[in-house]
């Protein structure tokens, strides 16, 4: 039993393998896969037509795996356990595991040869070139995949019909009531949608397609066609090899996932389990589990499982869960706001058995852990908007269906000292998969009892977030003040930079004006970087990376004059270290003279855009990165914020700059530019989201402009954006709805805010060199000011000066 | 005793710190909000950097502390004593106000319990005022 093979490496197959390497299976494990890839997520695959690119799709291959993709499997023989792969080569086997997935079904009619399909990457790539000359694209098929495609093709830009076979929408989710409201709301988009409408055919002038005709003859124009009305189990391999298949398809396996050779497991959406095929991701996981337990002489079943499902498609949240009929129902109906919203509950009208809810996706959160329960109040309370919060679930309430993680277990590991989301996240996997159980995760923390503080210090019972907003309704403009009215005690290091920072964003004053200076930490104290021996580092502003030879020169003459080890930064800037205190104005006057500003290196602020060299010179690039890199460097620099942040704009799709990789990037498209969010490299390194494609340039700075104000004002302490984005209650869609719908009406505020810190903006740099008051700080030894430090002292390497410490 | 005149006190900025160079020794001397002032060895032990006058002053639990700029720590400047490791600590030095209004500092009996401070009585906040035994 040690040498394993896997057919097939979609998520199942991830799973599969992740689980038997999780819990120490010594065998081989090999995995044949015929995508040139390993496995991806699909739940998320349409993110991938808006950037999401396939690498970041793609799940890690788990150690000592091994795979072979761009392979196909052509037979087994079961009495040599072996299978042959299309290349003539074999692949023994003590175990094999069927995890050949499923096709998306096309029917058989003239011209569907010409049509697409919407599963793997490849098909995304075939369906963006062909959109890319169309104007209208049908796609058949009006349940979860066929929204899920539709809502791509208009992503792509097309106009979108939807042609459905029943007389509503999500026919397996949603009944009559719910699928016009969901009907209603897409029309609203501008899609078209036929509901009990067929396919005749595919209208084509030699592979060109044209459109679709219906079979009352009409036809609906367009140029992409997607099938997504259903699949099918891919058993073709099992059906040779003499296996058992079910009647209408799919490897008839036990609850062990056997199949009816015993060395044979199936699992995924080609498995027929308990007369079922199965094509959610959630149990799906769970047969894997069972098989990789099975093969490691375990003896977990698969009984069944939750076909629940809750998504956003086009959106609308549309959210199923247990039956979907009754002796009794209730329903609520709101066709101003788009919601419907059904429980269907026994006869004796005390045991909940499903529900159905569209556009507003509550219910399901709060009353799925319920189905086969007693209903924990009137069916008529629960319908209503946020009624669910108040429940108290039984530990054994399923929470998370695409893991199987039930309140129990959140509860448990809540008790082991998971006290936040993620923490739990880690522990249990609930929430990891599609997300949608996040809400009641932190419910049940809240619940919990577990005080999660979110003190800033002993001196503050606010979070930064709070703070920032009494410094703001409140006119505060001192630490003082605010400590006294709003704290305790005298403040410390983690509170006092916090509130400068605060303040610096708020009111723009010199950062070292008065009481402020006694906030700072030594870097922004003596506006420079600190470094391991105690001298500091200069970084004079660069903007967009762009320099004149001539100010190269005076870089290097200052460098050269004050002895200053000289580096290239990853932010297309220099860095100069080695400077004592009392160096820092002498340096800092001749790079003001030369036109240099403070590059704000050392602070908890805009650092740097960076940028390549964009249209005007590269032969690839679509517009003026450099131009706008320069522009949006000068536009926020000196904006103080809870972190870094960085920030690059690429001017064409190749991305040289490396802007994904930024707080905030930019990359240029052939309409304008597009804005991605939350990207950082560091001890966790995250490709950027994107957040709106083909701005113009004032909807871009508009956009940032918002985006950073409100960052500011809601991060908690060092807190970078990307964390910030995922704390958001509705991550980056609520961050849309807020900056670019201004859905909490304070985008003009934040406007605001944003013209207060530009036009307030001075060097301060240049402010320092004119007040001797500040200057008076720079000094080694206020009783010596004359004196450098003798305990800095340094040795030579390759030509320039390096720290010697005395210990 | 002998005591070094470091600066006038009303040129320290409450709630920070400044270096003095003592006979060779680097002392950081630091005046809190409530006009108190301290002295504490400039050499952070962690990092073996002489930066501690460096550091943001304030307090925990209402002792005044300091922490270092370069890893954080956080040191009493009543004791010297690491806050988070007990077993780390930095020499405390006597400091004074004296009848000039100067700041002096000398480096004999270096205790662990700030010294008292003859002819000086703590002054308000406003760094203006000079203490008021210093005003003949």
């Amino acid at each position: 039993m040690n040498r394993i093979v896997v057919v097939g490496y979609g998520p199942t197959a991830h799973r599969l393998v992740e689980t038997l390497t999780s819990k120490g299976f010594h065998g081989s494990v090999t995995v044949i896969g015929e995508e040139p890839r390993p496995a991806y997520d699909r739940v998320h695959l349409t993110s991938y037509l808006s950037g999401t690119s396939a690498d970041d799709l793609t799940y890690a291959v788990p150690d000592g795996v091994v795979t072979r993709l761009n392979t196909r499997v052509t037979g087994i023989d079961r009495e040599a356990r072996r299978v042959t792969l299309a290349d003539g080569g074999t692949e023994p086997y003590d175990v094999l595991v069927l995890a050949t997935g499923s096709t998306p079904f096309v029917p058989p009619v003239p011209g569907a040869e010409h049509a697409f399909v919407y599963r793997t990457i490849e098909d995304l790539d075939a369906i963006r070139a062909a959109a890319k000359d169309a104007e209208q694209g049908v796609v058949v098929g009006g349940g979860l995949l066929g929204l899920e495609a539709a809502d791509a093709l208009r992503g792509l830009g097309l106009k979108t019909h939807i042609v459905e076979m029943s007389p509503w929408l999500m026919p397996r989710q949603v009944d009559e009531g719910g699928g016009s409201v969901l009907k209603s709301h897409i029309e609203g988009l501008g899609l078209t949608v036929h509901t009990g409408a067929g396919v005749q055919e595919i209208v084509h002038d030699d592979g060109e397609v044209s459109g679709l005709r219906k079979p009352d003859g009409t036809v609906i124009d367009a140029q992409v066609v997607v099938f997504s009305a259903g699949i099918r189990p891919r058993d073709e391999l099992a059906r040779q090899a003499g296996l058992e298949v079910g009647p209408r398809g799919g490897i008839v396996v036990d609850s062990g996932m056997r199949t009816s050779d015993p060395a044979i497991y199936a699992v995924g959406e080609c498995a027929l389990a308990g007369g079922m095929i199965y094509g959610l991701v959630g149990p799906c996981n769970t047969m894997a589990e069972v098989a990789a337990d099975r093969i490691m002489g375990g003896s977990a079943t698969f009984e069944g499982a939750d076909m629940s499902t809750k998504l956003k498609l086009l959106g609308v949240e549309v959210a199923q869960f247990g039956a979907m009929d009754g002796a009794l129902d209730v329903t609520y109906m709101d066709p101003v706001a788009g919601v419907y919203k059904k429980l269907f509950i026994s006869d004796d009208a005390r045991t909940l058995l499903g529900g159905i809810c569209v556009g507003d996706g509550g219910p399901y959160t709060a009353l799925r852990p319920f189905v086969g329960k007693e209903l924990p109040a009137s069916p008529s309370d629960l319908l209503f908007a946020g009624a669910g919060a108040a429940l108290d679930l039984p530990d054994e309430a399923q929470v998370c269906s695409c893991n199987n993680v039930c309140a129990g277990d959140i509860r448990t590991a809540i008790a082991d000292g998971a006290t936040e989301v993620p923490a739990i996240k880690a522990c249990t996997r609930a929430g990891t998969t599609c997300g949608s159980c996040v809400p009641m995760l932190k419910q049940l923390l809240e619940k919990s009892g577990v005080e999660v503080s979110k003190a800033l210090c002993e001196h503050f019972a606010y979070s930064r977030a709070e703070l920032f907003d009494i410094v703001r309704v409140r006119g505060i403009t001192t630490f003082s003040e605010l400590i006294a009215q709003h704290g305790q005690g005298r403040g410390c290091d983690i509170c006092k930079p916090a509130v400068a920072s605060i303040l610096a964003s708020l009111h723009n004053g010199h950062v070292l004006e008065g009481e402020r200076a006694a906030l700072q930490d030594t870097n922004d104290a003596f506006l420079a970087n600190i470094q391991k021996n105690g001298t500091y580092s200069v970084v004079p502003r660069i903007p967009g990376g762009e320099i004149t030879p001539e100010k190269l020169i005076v870089i290097g003459e200052v460098a050269r004059d004050f002895g200053l080890y000289t580096k290239i930064t990853g932010g297309q800037r220099i860095d100069l270290f080695g400077a004592r205190i009392e160096q820092l104005p002498e340096i800092w006057r001749r790079l003001v003279d030369a036109g240099f500003e403070s590059g704000h290196a050392y602070g908890k602020a805009l650092r740097t855009v960076k940028s390549c060299v964009g249209s005007t010179w590269c032969r690839y690039g679509v517009q003026d990165s450099v131009g706008m890199a320069i522009a949006l460097e000068l536009r926020y620099r000196g904006l103080r914020s809870p972190h870094k942040i960085k920030s690059a704009v690429s001017g064409c799709a190749r991305e040289c700059a490396e802007a994904r990789s930024k707080d905030f990037g930019v990359i240029a498209t052939e309409q304008g530019w597009n804005l991605y969010v939350g990207g950082n490299g560091g001890f966790k390194p995250r490709h950027a989201d994107l957040l709106a494609k083909d701005l113009s340039t004032d909807e871009l700075i508009r956009t940032i402009d918002r985006f950073l104000m409100f960052y500011i004002r809601t991060a908690d302490r060092l807190q970078r954006t990307a964390a910030w984005i995922e704390s958001l209650d509705g991550g980056l869609d609520y961050l849309r709805e807020v900056i670019m719908e201004d859905s909490l009406g304070i985008c003009a505020d934040l406007d605001a805010q944003m013209e207060h810190h530009i036009a307030t903006y001075a060097d301060e740099w240049a402010a320092t060199l004119e007040d001797p008051e500040k200057l008076k700080r720079f000094v080694s030894f206020v009783n010596a000011p004359g004196v450098p430090d003798p305990s800095i002292v340094f040795a030579s390497e390759r030509g320039q000066i390096k720290p010697v410490m005395s210990r | 005793m002998s005591w070094t005149e470091i600066c006038a006190y009303d040129s320290l900025l409450p709630e920070t710190g400044v270096c003095a160079l003592v006979d060779g020794v680097q002392v950081a001397v630091f005046r809190t909000f409530d006009g108190e002032l301290h002295a504490l060895g400039n050499l952070d032990p962690f990092s073996g950097a002489y930066v501690l006058s460096r550091g943001i002053v304030g307090t925990r639990k209402g002792e005044p502390t300091v922490a270092s700029p370069l890893h954080k720590q956080v040191f009493s400047l009543v004791t010297g004593r690491c806050l988070g490791d007990e077993s780390v600590s930095v020499p405390t030095y006597p400091v004074r106000v004296n009848a000039a209004g100067v700041v002096e500092v000398t480096l004999e009996a270096p205790g662990h319990e700030a010294p008292a401070m003859p002819g000086y009585a703590p002054v308000s906040l406003s760094a203006s005022r000079v203490p008021a035994s210093a005003g003949g």
